[in-house]
């Protein structure tokens, strides 16, 4: 066989198969998501007025607070992962615990609307753009409270100092995952607060 | 993913060792039981549905142990005849098909293949294995809450399957969804561990057109997977806040569709048949090279083959709804996609068929199954195409002329190959040879009774015998067909009991076997030339360097007819 | 195999029949050269001794074409089907023919409801006729149904019309036949819709066209002629 030999990785770092794994993970979160989204449009498409009826009583103010608090979370696990890799552990910790109120506050807010929401009488069960409404707010509320978990995690190693030398790449790959949660938000808002 | 499998020291409890191993070959051999045992369940399953389809209403010698309201002093009622085909289905191809040649033959083998000492992350592939367990222990846990097993066949088609008052199933079908759901997680967490696992942990040498085929059919299975269960679990989710809050995704009256839980389930349920079709085949692909004495003909042919008829499996999923009512403007178009992946895998069979051309055939237990594999899958590969031509498929839509197919390609890649590979790999496995007279009994008679099976439903499929009916007798046009409906079911009866031949070899060989040396078949693939028989924990002893394709055997100018990838040929010119 | 099939009184069926037949011939001769190739293979290239496997891997261009043009046959042969396919299909599903008869089907758990508009031609007035099970139509006439479903999903099935449609809840899906042959016949349901779809039976009646008149009169014994009223 004239094929040099390819100089593969045998012994690859840690840092190679998490990436990896984690982006394997999110493409099957995408092909979830994206279903949850195909189904939305598809029904939104068929379903002409009475969609927009229902759709003008979700409340576009708290959805755009809403925008802001998850995309400048994005933007603060970012610099918590730039503050580890300059060995900056103090400023680490401090975007680590933004990022986590952020997050909180984004719940916060989730709950607000749908204490609101199911008290004006809009449930699950009052139409069917009420029930997509629910559940893909509801996975994605699901998603961020897995985030949470990952980034108190990473907080609390980050106390305990356990999070450098060799484990502090767990926050790039969180990372990864906290972006993909925000993406999704990005597809959620317009398409079920500005839908109307 | 705290811990990472090179270099994990090896277990000495008991428990450690055995059940909650994180050792890919331990992990391979519990998916194996797993499938095994579940293979029991579906098999007693078509053989409660086939007496009932001879005999109707008639006490089913065997039956007399199910508890009412299940069956009746050994008769079963049209409830638990629809739980019967509903989880033979599902059990035979989401806990038999895939733990055995997804979860059993790629986690022992893909590590091996690529000479990596464990799975890219062996805690995440433990808990892939305890999650299918969870999900097999739900789904026979269905069977016995109030209303009975999940009834709605095991495409669960929607409304039937979206409120408990058409079919009086409640939890049931609650429990067969989640069941699904957690088979779905599984089979995701197992896809991203071979995914990164393939593509970070190669031996120096093993390039992508050296892996062995089975390592790539296992890669392009995972992919498959994973680029089409998500929209399915999103319609699970729906379907299972239908059955449980009250929504209306797939009710008319509350604004839903159920067209759309059709679309989701065979927009995966396509790519589906070809994560369970495709290993089978890698099996098959290991197997021709070695008791042919050649390489398998058209390597990269056979890779891109495979990748073509992939991606094309995810435009072809309306060919299950030609009849539901879709728009008749798109059903030519997919009539015509479906036609034409027959022309991706006829490719393949032609490697196959030209593979044995030039060779030196060895008919041991392995190579006639397989060879018994690509034989008969060839006739559930060709009525396909009865399926798929739109007009046609008016007629025999919902009829046994379906069933017959698709049980011709599903039984031939998963029992037969899967035999095939077991027959083939269980030395390496256990460290023994199993018992060849007993193998070759056992395959002339799966394969002769097999046959006997499901050529005739060809036949009754073709005069119109629906599918999914309880009593056939019902209809006047089906009388005459009606012996040979009892003929199949002795024939199935046949079949399931030539399997005991399988079950002694198989535990018998395990203990009273004769020792299995380290390469008895004198294979070139990593996981025979290079690792002990049975590989030790961490699977080699120094890590092999691969220098050559996997399939060098009888080349011109060398001393042995085979070439381990991992040792330089000779330098005689041929 | 069409032998096996049911009789055929449609007059789409032959289409059906034919393609495939078709279909059967192609891949049944496809089917038949292709295992006689694999066994006498496996006969001649059996295990003998001193002789030594031939070694082509066949990744050079000369061997893929061993399995590219095979493949390329193949490939015509599928356009072929497809297209013979596409003609007959379009024959039944394209564009409806027009009609002599309305029948409205629904199906429910686990029943026929056939209705009949009446002389006045539509649907939802005091002169529909309701029967359980029981479809009645003219020989020679083309028949148009209008299938739906009151729960869940049904299938419409003649097997002598070689006609299926699934009916769906909430929508009214047409279809279309031509009997050409009187008798009674049987309809069956071909999509799982419960504990009883076995016992889910009609029956199609053919009448001759003497006979389906006396048959509306019977049931409309109005002044008016009733096969004006059926014409649509």
């Amino acid at each position: 066989m004239s094929e040099a030999i390819a100089m593969t990785e045998h012994q690859p770092t840690h840092e190679v198969k998490g990436r990896m794994g984690m982006w394997w993970f999110l493409a099957s979160e995408i092909m979830t998501f994206g279903g949850f989204i195909a189904i939305y449009v598809l029904y939104r498409m068929a379903s002409g007025g009475a969609w927009s009826s229902m759709a003008e009583h979700v409340s576009t103010l708290m959805g755009t607070i809403n925008t802001v608090v998850l995309l400048t979370s994005s933007l603060t696990i970012v610099k918590a992962y730039e503050a580890i890799d300059k060995q900056d552990r103090k400023s680490a910790q401090r975007f680590l615990l933004i990022t986590l109120i952020l997050a909180f506050a984004f719940l916060g807010v989730k709950a607000i609307e749908y204490a609101t929401e199911i008290s004006n009488g809009y449930t699950p069960l009052t139409g069917i753009f009420w029930s997509f409404y629910f559940v893909m707010t509801g996975l994605h509320g699901l998603h961020v409270v897995g985030g949470i978990v990952a980034i108190g995690a990473l907080y609390i190693m980050a106390i305990r100092g356990t999070l450098w030398n060799g484990t502090q790449k767990r926050v790039e790959y969180i990372g990864l995952y906290w972006h993909f949660v925000d993406i999704v938000w990005i597809f959620l808002f317009p398409l079920l607060y500005l839908s109307y | 993913m705290s811990e990472h499998g090179n270099g994990h020291a090896e277990p000495t409890s008991f428990l450690r060792k055995y059940v909650f191993s994180i050792d890919h070959k331990v992990i391979g051999k519990q998916y194996l039981f797993l499938s095994l045992f579940m293979a029991l369940f579906g098999g007693l399953m078509a053989y409660y549905m086939r007496w009932q389809l001879a005999w109707p209403e008639t006490a089913i010698p065997g039956a007399g142990w199910i508890p009412e309201p299940m069956a009746f002093g050994g008769i079963i009622p049209p409830e638990f005849y629809n739980a019967l085909i509903t989880l033979h289905g599902t059990i035979m191809v989401f806990f038999v098909g895939m733990p055995l040649l997804l979860g059993a033959l790629g986690n022992y083998l893909v590590p091996l293949m690529i000479g990596a000492d464990d799975m890219a992350f062996p805690r995440l592939n433990m808990m892939s294995f305890w999650t299918i367990t969870t999900a097999s222990l739900v789904l026979m846990a269905s069977f016995f809450v109030e209303g009975g097993a999940a009834s709605a066949g095991w495409t669960g088609y929607a409304p039937l399957s979206a409120d408990p008052i058409h079919t009086g199933v409640g939890w049931g079908l609650n429990l067969w969804i989640m069941a699904l759901a957690l088979e779905f997680t599984s089979f995701l967490m197992g896809g991203i561990n071979f995914l990164t696992t393939v593509v970070t942990m190669r031996v120096p040498g093993m390039t992508m057109f050296r892996l062995p085929l089975m390592v790539w059919m296992q890669i392009t299975a995972a992919v498959l997977f994973m680029l089409s269960v998500g929209p399915l679990i999103a319609g699970a989710i729906l379907l299972l806040l239908d059955r449980t809050v009250g929504t209306g995704f797939f009710i008319p009256e509350r604004g839903g569709d159920p067209l759309l839980w059709q679309h989701l389930f065979w927009f995966f349920g396509h790519p589906e048949v070809y994560v369970v079709l495709l290993p089978g085949l890698g099996a098959i692909m290991e197997i021709l090279p070695v008791f042919t004495r050649r390489p398998i003909f058209g390597y990269k042919t056979i890779v891109y083959s495979t990748i073509v008829a992939g991606a094309l499996s995810f435009l072809v999923w309306a060919h299950h709804m030609f009849v539901s009512g879709i728009d008749p403007q798109i059903v030519m178009p997919f009539s015509i996609t479906t036609i034409l992946i027959s022309v991706p895998f006829a490719v393949i069979i032609f490697a196959f068929m030209a593979s044995l051309w030039g060779g030196s055939i060895r008919f041991t237990t392995p190579m006639l199954f397989a060879i018994g594999t690509i034989v008969t899958f060839i006739i559930g590969g060709v009525t396909g195409i009865f399926n798929g031509s739109a007009p046609v498929d008016i007629f025999i839509h919902d009829t046994y002329f379906v069933v017959a197919h698709f049980h011709f390609t599903l039984f031939p890649d998963v029992f037969l190959g899967g035999f095939a590979a077991l027959y083939f790999w269980f030395p390496k496995m256990f460290g023994k040879m199993m018992n060849e007279t007993l193998g070759k009994v056992h395959f002339w008679w799966t394969t002769i009774t097999f046959n006997m099976v499901f050529i005739p439903m060809f036949l009754i499929g073709a005069g119109g015998h629906m599918r999914r009916i309880y009593n056939p007798l019902q209809y006047d046009f089906l009388k005459p067909m009606q012996d040979i409906n009892i003929f199949i079911t002795w024939s199935a009866v046949a079949l399931l009991v030539g399997q005991l031949v399988f079950i002694f070899n198989f535990f018998w060989s395990m203990y009273r076997g004769k020792k299995a040396e380290d390469n008895p078949w004198e294979a070139t693939t990593l996981e025979w030339a290079a690792a002990p028989t049975p590989p030790p924990h961490g699977n080699f002893e120094t890590v092999p360097t691969v220098y050559h394709g996997p399939y060098e055997y009888s080349c011109p100018g060398q001393e042995t007819d085979w070439q381990p990838q991992h040792v330089e040929k000779g330098s005689v010119a041929a | 195999m069409s032998d096996w099939f049911p009789k055929n009184i449609s007059t789409f069926g032959g289409d059906i029949d034919s393609v495939f037949n078709l279909i059967f011939w192609i891949v049944g001769i496809g089917f038949l050269l292709g295992e006689v190739f694999i066994f006498y293979a496996l006969f001649r290239f059996r295990r003998r001794e001193g002789k030594k496997a031939e070694y082509v891997n066949g990744d050079l261009w000369p061997h893929v074409g061993w399995l590219i043009i095979p493949a390329a046959i193949i490939l015509v042969l599928d356009l072929w089907i497809d297209f013979a396919g596409a003609k007959a299909y379009d024959r039944i599903k394209g564009d409806m023919p027009i009609s002599d008869v309305v029948v409205k089907v629904d199906g429910k758990q686990f029943n026929w409801i056939i209705t009949y508009p009446g002389p006045d031609g539509a649907f939802g007035t005091e002169d529909d006729l309701i029967l359980e099970n029981e479809l009645h139509v003219p020989v020679n006439k083309v028949v148009k149904v209008l299938l739906g479903s009151k729960d869940v999903i049904h299938s419409f099935f003649v097997p002598v019309l070689r006609l299926k449609q699934d009916m769906l809840p909430g929508r009214e899906i047409e279809a279309w036949f031509e009997a050409t042959e009187t008798g009674r016949y049987e309809i069956a349901c071909a999509e799982l819709c419960g504990y009883g779809h076995y016992t889910m039976r009609g029956f199609l009646s053919v009448h001759s066209e003497a006979e389906y008149a006396n048959w509306l009169v019977e049931r409309w014994p109005a002044p008016e002629t009733e096969a004006d009223g059926q014409q649509k």
